[in-house]
């Protein structure tokens, strides 16, 4: 089982990825050079969050165009796992792998801090370790989170069971509170209807030591060794 | 040839930013703007290129490029 982990010019996430995959987890984890044309026969790729070309035109519209995108787009139509944490969320909707859109958070602010989000659906490959309804404590660090999509795309997600998380309270209460960059239906993390492609806004890869505070994050690292397994 | 495109969010879309921009219109006193609304312009110089392709090429990379169809709308006009 090997991991594949994308570089692109302003990603800030990578090593804290590889950290997370290679010395908590023991997997076999690779760095994939944006430039390069090869993902090097690993089983999950995953975006990870940053800055990617300093988030010009907008937050991932131009890594989109690196030549390594299109195989990984190649390796998701195969049925190939992809995560975009942050930064590679935006992205993957910037490259329609995701539908929607990011808007800029609704006070206007960068957010740093952890939230609570709320597991909405468990038969994912990156949720299957946890349990629906389940709260778990995972930091965010953004300025456009704040999802957006027309009512018949969210109509559409909802149909099909793709919002994974929602953000809650910490009793896993959904309300406006709780959402805090205003994302419609409180969306932070979604996937597509083939099921093999997750974006999510909070970032798992800092909240899997002890150390760090929080340990929730593990669920999703977890749930995809499990899945490939 | 010379091309200004405008990118600015769709009316379905609130824009947070020129909302922020009304605001403080309004605390300076300027009381009857109603709305702003806040966009991005792109000028786009084209070399060797009949006006025809151009009306082909401007939409496109509008398109492709410089909005997100999911939340914004685009306008152009040719500068010279």
């Amino acid at each position: 089982m090997k991991f594949g982990i994308v570089i692109f010019p302003g990603s800030n996430c990578d090593y804290d990825t590889f950290n997370v995959l290679r010395d908590v987890f023991h997997m076999e984890t690779v760095f994939l050079w944006h430039k390069d044309h090869n993902i090097k026969d690993v089983d999950c790729i995953i975006l990870p969050g940053g800055f990617s070309y300093g988030d010009y035109l907008r937050s991932g519209a131009i890594a989109r165009f690196s030549p390594l995108m299109q195989e990984v787009k190649e390796f998701a139509m195969k049925g190939g796992l992809v995560l975009g944490i942050c930064n590679g969320f935006q992205v993957l909707l910037e490259l329609g792998l995701l539908p929607g859109a990011m808007l800029r958070n609704k006070n206007l602010k960068f957010l740093c801090q952890h939230v609570h989000i709320r597991i909405e659906e468990k038969k994912t490959p990156f949720t299957k370790r946890g349990e629906k309804g389940q709260v778990l404590r995972i930091p965010i660090a953004h300025f456009d989170g704040n999802y957006y999509d027309s009512e018949e795309g969210i109509e559409t997600l909802i149909e099909n069971n793709q919002i994974v998380f929602r953000y809650s309270e910490h009793n896993g209460l959904i309300s406006d509170k709780g959402n805090v960059n205003g994302s419609k239906e409180s969306v932070a993390g979604i996937i597509n209807k083939a099921g093999n492609v997750m974006g999510m806004m909070p970032h798992p890869e800092r909240a899997s030591e002890a150390i760090l505070g929080s340990e929730d994050g593990k669920i999703i690292f977890q749930s995809i060794i499990d899945w490939l397994a | 040839m010379k091309v200004r495109v405008l990118v600015s969010f769709k009316d379905s879309v609130l824009d947070p930013q020129g909302q922020t921009v009304k605001n403080a219109l309004h605390t300076l006193g300027y009381k009857n703007i109603s709305d702003v609304r806040q966009g991005k312009v792109f000028e786009v110089d084209i070399t060797d290129m009949s006006d025809a392709d151009i009306e082909k090429i401007i939409p496109e990379i509008s398109n492709k490029v410089l909005a997100n169809p999911i939340i914004e709308k685009f306008t152009w006009e040719i500068l010279e």
